[in-house]
């Protein structure tokens, strides 16, 4: 029970801590300096959200693992994020197509999480929740605005998410945490939440010009520690600090 | 002119709290309106700096010319009278 519910909450910290260290890779790289600061703001919001789940996994799991130690000194196989937020940041299209499909599934995710039998996620829920909808605004718009924009930002835009739809279905995709989480109410239904992100999705597509890939099965695992080769390169660069002088601080 | 591919340029006011005023802090370049108070939400509000944004096309605001400057702001330096120092305060006045 505390096991599923350890890795419960690991999944959705690893999901933002990935992401945000993603979108950290852009900090003095972005399009323009608003964008810049746009995306950096995003990745510290993310990166916020990471630390409360992973310190409340840790306290769950009781081993006395702190945030730090989750983050840093985990193996590869023991990261536990949805594989499409490890994808690489790629063009400006392809970073705005990740967030805004993350974003929309988020929405879903902390709009439900809000009503959660376990106190401590209603709690970061609502605080992520409030974060979350100025992010999807943000990405929502700026797919429009490509997908609309130029033949070469439409094709663009178009491509990244022909390239990233493959991984959406793992976000909708139930195994035995997530049954056994949903059974005691911790966890969001997932079919309903797959509902509400069509939706979203849809119209947003559908304002931008922009075709909805076909539906495909899912072939990632992220969240059971089976990563695309994308992973590992990022949580070198991210964990070497820690691994060469560990505990160190400053 | 400037590059057609530049964003337009717009100004960026902020009010700090209910009840003062938009203050101008600065200019942000953006595609749009709906975006020109994404950025500057982005860069002017980071540090609670406000609770609420004007954005105006910096082409939109029509600015003194600095050669006027003379003929426009002189002729009030030697009008001292027109400050209100002269009054003498009741001592009943406590907020002034």
């Amino acid at each position: 029970m505390s096991n599923a519910r350890f890795t419960y909450v690991l999944r959705l910290a690893d999901a933002n801590l990935i992401l945000a260290q993603r979108l950290g890779e852009l900090i003095g790289h972005g399009p323009a300096l608003e964008e810049d600061l746009g995306l950096a703001n995003i990745a510290l919001d993310l990166m916020g959200q990471a630390r409360m789940l992973l310190t409340y996994a840790g306290e769950i799991e009781g081993k006395g693992r702190t945030e730090d130690t989750l983050a840093f000194f985990r193996e590869h196989r023991d990261f536990l994020n949805p594989t499409l937020v490890e994808q690489p940041n790629g063009d400006f299209g392809q970073t705005i197509v990740r967030q805004f499909l993350v974003d929309a599934w988020q929405m879903e995710l902390y709009g439900r999480l809000v009503d959660s039998t376990d106190a401590r996620l209603v709690g970061i829920a609502a605080k992520a929740l409030k974060e979350t909808r100025y992010h999807l605004r943000y990405s929502a718009n700026w797919v429009v605005r490509l997908g609309d924009g130029t033949p070469e930002s439409h094709d663009r835009v178009q491509r990244a998410i022909d390239t990233l739809w493959p991984f959406v279905a793992e976000l909708f995709e139930p195994d035995a945490i997530d049954a056994e989480m949903e059974q005691v109410g911790v966890a969001a239904d997932l079919a309903e939440m797959r509902a509400g992100w069509n939706t979203t999705v849809n119209e947003v597509l559908s304002q931008a010009t922009l075709e909805r890939p076909q539906n495909q099965k899912y072939q990632w695992w992220g969240k059971r520690g089976d990563h695309s080769e994308h992973l590992g390169p990022m949580l070198a660069e991210m964990q070497y600090m820690q691994r060469t002088y560990p505990g160190a601080q400053w | 002119m400037s590059d057609s591919r530049e964003w337009p340029l717009y100004e960026i006011f902020i009010r700090a709290r209910g009840g003062l005023d938009h203050k101008h802090v600065g200019s942000i370049h953006a595609v749009d309106a709906t975006q020109a108070i994404e950025h500057a939400r982005d860069v002017y509000t980071r540090r609670q700096e406000g609770v609420s944004i004007w954005a105006v096309k910096s082409t939109d605001i029509i600015a003194s010319d600095p050669a006027d400057a003379d003929a426009f702001f002189e002729p009030a330096r030697d009008k001292a009278y027109r400050h209100p120092t002269f009054y003498e305060i009741p001592d009943e006045v406590k907020t002034l």
